[in-house]
């Protein structure tokens, strides 16, 4: 037998993965679906994976409740390595890691109420403690007056909050979210979002959630990691990975890549064009935005804006600045220098003659 | 002559129902089992065992193959063991629950085949062992399947039993033989054709709301 979180160390991270690889054959052919995932997962923080579908990221999110094996390194959680335990213990694990998924699995044959009971009934709790926990996680979803429904009976929203009971009913320290908005509208998304939120800063639970929609990323998560043909591409905190993201996989997902200029835009300088086509990335604490008088003094020409967008994330104001510069000849270092305290990054898109 | 008409139906109608209701209880205790290890042998499924898989597959295969009249009389040595006479009610049993119980089985096996393969994934996420996830997930969630196909396989042993009888198992279709057939007595014959209309409708029906109020996925 194993115990799982009884002495907690918090100076270790509590999912730690080192030198992951899971390979599979696909009609003889192998793939290497993960590779060398080298991951820490902070205690009761919101770790989002994200990456286009069949990235690796539900490979990955099920190798850390065994659901599916990793061919070579390891997985600890709270120091236990995870990928050499027996069958029982496995299913000990799973009663601490609770899972919610993109179509939800609920039991269509069983009530709210009893679908939520599962996970104790099947670990032998007796009657009144079973009874006392689901009242209560289905007083946390809001979802108590429902309890004697069928999931036939409620909407998808309402649904995933059944999801989200059913994984917490057993006080798992873990939750795992496999796209688990990727099937609800706008609205039950935020809901279930603010929920997610609610349970990790109520309960201290850490998620860990994978999605490819940016909008989750940004609304709850901490950290993120960007998953691209099995391997971790880019990594970080959310509004430092936002405010730059480096890989053209990352831009993508992000949707930066769409430029919606009112003219055409030159690689090069010739004697058609007037102006250069700048980029600047900001990204600070939300208390210090930027001065924008400051940062367009330095120029000395007139300054167009063609394009601006904004962003409050994790406390950090985020944000992208596209604008045309009646100067072709710019420093692009010494102005990068002068503008280090309000400007991330610069860069030229190109030059352009727009008329105005 | 109408009385005695009506006293014939009726022992014959008992008949029949005996040795389909003591054959169909055999063949959903067995046949039942048998689909829940075809399901679960299978490549995807939670316990995956070519060997065992295959070779119960074999006999279902090879059971279900042999028309009823032929296993009926090739069973005779059986049934003479089991039940110690290959004549009346009791005999039909053995043939009758031998023949429904793999067609039970293949049938109850789609149902649980279809069982979403989330909601598997969901009960071994909350550490269900495979007994757990056998009894909490796929038999209740099969089971509006697993009644309408028990109704089908009714109403086929119903069919069944008919030839048995005529061979000597007594029930509807004895009577229907002796006097319909042999004698030519065509009052008797329509009388046994209504019971057995009759009778497949009432399964039928039954069946049919049992598994509507079982399935919650349409509510």
């Amino acid at each position: 037998m194993v115990s799982f979180g009884s002495q907690i160390d918090f100076s270790v991270p509590h999912i730690q993965i080192r030198h992951l690889n899971k390979f599979y054959d696909v009609q003889g052919k192998q793939v290497h679906a993960l590779k060398n995932i080298n991951l820490d997962i902070p205690q009761g923080k919101i770790l989002g994976i994200i990456g286009k579908s069949g990235a690796g990221k539900s490979s990955l999110l099920r190798t850390l409740n065994g659901l599916e094996q990793a061919n070579e390194g390891s997985i600890h959680i709270h120091q236990q390595e995870i990928a050499t335990l027996n069958h029982q213990d496995l299913i000990q694990l799973r009663q601490k890691i609770g899972m919610i998924f993109q179509h939800f699995n609920l039991m269509s044959a069983k009530t709210v109420w009893e679908n939520v009971a599962l996970p104790l009934k099947i670990s032998n709790f007796n009657k009144a403690d079973i009874e006392q926990r689901v009242n209560e996680v289905l007083e946390l979803v809001g979802l108590s007056d429902k309890a004697q429904h069928y999931p036939s009976q409620l909407s998808g929203g309402q649904k995933q909050r059944v999801g989200i009971a059913r994984a917490l009913v057993s006080h798992p320290e873990i939750l795992l979210c496999d796209e688990a908005t990727s099937a609800l509208d706008p609205e039950s998304t935020s809901v279930v979002l603010s929920l997610l939120k609610e349970i990790n800063q109520k309960l201290g639970i850490t998620i860990v959630l994978i999605t490819h929609e940016m909008q989750v990323i940004r609304e709850i998560c901490d950290q993120v990691v960007v998953i691209e043909k099995g391997e971790i591409v880019e990594s970080g905190q959310v509004w430092s990975v936002f405010s730059n993201p480096e890989q053209p996989i990352t831009q993508e997902l992000l949707n930066l890549e769409q430029l919606d200029l009112p003219f055409a835009l030159y690689p090069e300088k010739d004697n058609t064009v007037s102006h250069t086509i700048l980029k600047l990335k900001y990204a600070s604490e939300a208390k210090h935005s930027p001065d924008l008088a400051q940062i367009l003094n330095r120029f000395g020409h007139s300054v167009h804006l063609y394009q601006s967008h904004i962003d409050t994330i994790q406390n950090h104001l985020v944000g992208t600045l596209i604008v045309g510069v009646a100067d072709l000849d710019i420093d692009l270092q010494q102005l990068q220098q002068q503008l280090k305290n309000q400007i991330a990054h610069l860069e030229v898109l190109g030059y352009a003659r727009p008329t105005h | 002559m109408h009385d005695q008409l009506i006293d014939l139906l009726i022992t014959g109608t008992i008949d029949t129902l005996l040795m389909v209701g003591v054959s169909a209880f055999f063949a959903l205790l067995i046949g039942l089992p048998m689909a829940v290890i075809l399901v679960n042998t299978s490549e995807h499924g939670i316990y995956p065992s070519k060997s065992i898989n295959q070779s119960l597959g074999w006999i279902v295969n090879i059971t279900r193959s042999i028309p009823f009249l032929i296993l009926m009389v090739a069973l005779i040595p059986l049934t003479r063991l089991i039940v110690g006479t290959s004549y009346g009610v009791w005999a039909a049993v053995v043939p009758l629950t031998l023949a429904a119980t793999p067609f039970f089985a293949r049938i109850a096996e789609v149902s649980l085949r279809e069982v979403d393969q989330g909601l598997i994934e969901a009960a071994q996420a909350m550490g269900c062992n495979r007994k757990q996830i056998v009894w909490h997930v796929l038999l209740p969630e099969a089971l509006p399947g697993i009644v309408a196909g028990f109704t089908v396989t009714l109403v086929t042993m119903i069919n069944s039993s008919a030839i048995a009888g005529a061979i000597g198992a007594g029930g509807l279709g004895d009577i229907a033989y002796r006097y319909g057939y042999q004698r030519f007595d065509m009052q008797i014959m329509l009388a046994v054709i209504v019971v057995l209309i009759v009778l497949v409708m009432l399964i039928q029906a039954t069946g049919d709301t049992l598994a509507n109020q079982l399935d919650k996925r349409k509510i």
